[in-house]
């Protein structure tokens, strides 16, 4: 296990070491320097020369490298070029609206996807099973931000149960919950039925098995042998996808933002991409990175946990 | 023939052919702007009705097809053209240093999330269709190198590729004579499946305006323009989401009934 905790750990460091490098460099092969990128084709030489020492261009790419880096494990992200505010300050506030929104999405599509998953696996090749499929197909193929659009026009416009977008803040937290319901719904949906999916699957793949028979000829029910032997077993693959869904789920709701107006890290990114604000994208991307790698690592973790054979597999 | 399979496959082939035909012939001129014709639901003259600026929908949704296909098509050629050897060397070199840099080299790839990197891409060095195909290309690369290790790394063990080692053929050699035939079929079902994916990538990105810029019609980018006009006339949303459902719906059955197809072990067991 220890072996097993000391591999992840170090291929964790690598990836962030890796992913930290290539978003620097990306910054890097900008066309002409980064200082005169952000200030545009009419800015005058001294500008340049100021923001080319604010941001430290002067230095060596090593020196540059090593400071951007260092400031990060500091908490220190830099200041925002255009809001003038620290750009961890602007994350934080933005992470108010955007972390919410992925729980919110996360836990609607493993409340939606689990029943249906189970029961699609349990009444496998009926009427049930094939109507599940053929949502799920439907699911899939749907564009989160199209699926968005369709939800404001019935349930904004038409019947005025929800804004149609914007965000008014925790302080009312009902008023920001209800802001945040139909972002989240449309988040949900198609990855509700991508886990529906897997879920099925995976159950009747372990339906299949030997120790299910044995389940089954002891006497258990089909349905008592799905819920206590089937579907623990098919959690890892359903877990693997909810750790892939976080990643989906944190660029779905960079989109997903921009059609409802909520002032999340998706809105601040485009935000700052249109104000070539790179100090802002640089920090934004590489904390969106970090979360997603973090939580492929506590995935891997929670396979170990439940499936002692892949700890000794690595 | 499932039912399922020949649905996909039809979905497709309508997709194809209005992006061909496109090519040649649409029923207006997609440019031409006529404002005094603006939001006009379906009619004869202009099938699903005319968006802001009265241009025609229907046939922006056939050059829009040409668009999304295209972008998806080669994203997924970048893919499986540089995935596929890379897989292939991968398993030939099964355990040594060369198959260990790609995989991990692959992880890394899975670790970034894709649509983040994209922008990014997109942002330094422009948003255009090129740079769309570009960033969905890249993601696609592992994806193709994990599927034909895996494919190559069991037929690896096999007596006519122990005896076409034997007979003196190098690795290379045998992978692309014998490997590569042999999980053709594999690669084509994922294929279907990252196409599929690569349009509703595309769409996305244009839809943010990182895509297919102006003139060059795109279905997310009809959406993005739609946006403001839903409450007054819904049709404009509905044809191009409708043209994204169908295409991607249309791929995922032919991928699924193509891999049971193909592999009769699977069949309806995974879905």
């Amino acid at each position: 296990m220890t072996r097993y905790l000391i591999n992840r750990a170090l291929s964790l460091a690598t990836s962030l070491i890796v992913a930290s490098l290539v978003i620097f460099a990306m910054i890097e092969v900008i066309p002409g320097d980064p200082a005169s990128y952000m200030l545009g084709l009419n800015a005058s030489p001294d500008t340049v020369a100021a923001l080319r020492d604010t941001l430290g261009l002067n230095q060596s790419l090593p020196a540059r490298y090593l400071s951007w880096l260092g400031g990060m494990l500091r908490g220190d992200f830099g200041i925002s070029y255009t809001y003038k505010v620290p750009v961890a300050d602007l994350v934080a506030d933005r992470l108010a609206v955007s972390l919410p929104l992925a729980a919110l999405a996360l836990a609607l599509s493993t409340a939606l996807a689990l029943p249906t998953g189970l029961v699609a696996a349990a009444r496998r090749g009926r009427a049930t099973d094939a109507a599940v499929i053929g949502a799920t197909q439907l699911g899939i193929a749907v564009p989160n931000f199209w699926f968005a659009m369709l939800l404001v026009l019935v349930f904004a416009v038409q019947w005025r149960l929800f804004p149609a977008g914007g965000f008014p803040g925790w302080a009312d937290p009902l008023a920001g919950l209800r802001a945040l319901t139909l972002p989240a719904v449309a988040l949900a949906l198609p990855q509700a039925a991508i886990l529906a999916r897997v879920l099925r699957s995976a159950l009747i793949e372990t339906m299949g098995q030997d120790y299910i028979r044995t389940a089954r000829a002891k006497g258990l029910s089909q349905g008592r042998a799905l819920t206590r032997h089937a579907f623990r077993n098919a959690l890892i693959p359903v877990l693997t996808i909810l750790g892939m869904q976080f990643s989906f789920l944190l660029a779905g709701a960079i989109i997903i933002e921009n059609v409802f107006y909520l002032p999340g890290l998706g809105r601040l990114i485009f935000q700052a991409i249109t104000q070539r604000d790179l100090i802002v994208v640089e920090s934004v991307v590489m904390i969106l990175v970090l979360a997603v790698i973090l939580v492929t690592f506590l995935t891997d973790l929670a396979y170990a946990a439940i499936d002692p054979r892949l700890r000794h597999r690595a | 023939m499932k039912p399922a399979l020949i649905l996909g496959a039809a979905l497709c082939l309508a997709a194809l052919t209005a992006a061909l035909l496109s090519l040649v012939w649409t029923p207006h001129d997609v440019t031409q702007m006529a404002i005094a014709q603006r939001l006009q639901p379906p009619s004869l003259a202009h099938w699903a009705g005319t968006d802001h600026f009265g241009r025609d929908i229907a046939s922006m949704l056939m050059a829009g097809a040409r668009t999304s296909l295209a972008v998806a098509l080669v994203a997924v050629g970048i893919g499986m053209g540089l995935g596929v050897p890379l897989g292939l060397t991968a398993a030939a070199r099964r355990g040594a240093w060369a198959d260990e840099l790609i995989m991990r080299g692959n992880d890394l790839i899975f670790a970034f999330p894709s649509l983040v990197i994209a922008i990014l891409i997109t942002a330094v060095f422009g948003p255009s269709a090129t740079n769309a195909i570009i960033a969905i290309g890249i993601f696609n690369i592992p994806v193709f190198a994990r599927v034909a290790r895996a494919g190559a790394l069991s037929l690896w063990t096999l007596d006519y590729i122990r005896a076409a080692q034997v007979a003196g053929k190098g690795r290379a050699r045998i992978s692309a004579e014998h490997i590569l035939p042999n999980i053709a079929n594999l690669l084509i079902v994922q294929g279907t499946i990252q196409f599929s994916l690569g349009i509703l990538a595309e769409a996305g990105l244009s839809y943010v305006g990182l895509g297919a810029q102006p003139p060059i019609p795109s279905w997310g980018r009809m959406l993005a323009e739609a946006q403001t006009m839903v409450t007054l006339a819904p049709h404009v949303a509905l044809a191009p989401g409708l043209a994204i459902v169908a295409t991607v719906l249309g791929l995922n059955l032919l991928g699924d009934g193509l891999r049971d197809a193909l592999d009769p072990r699977l069949r309806g067991r995974l879905a």
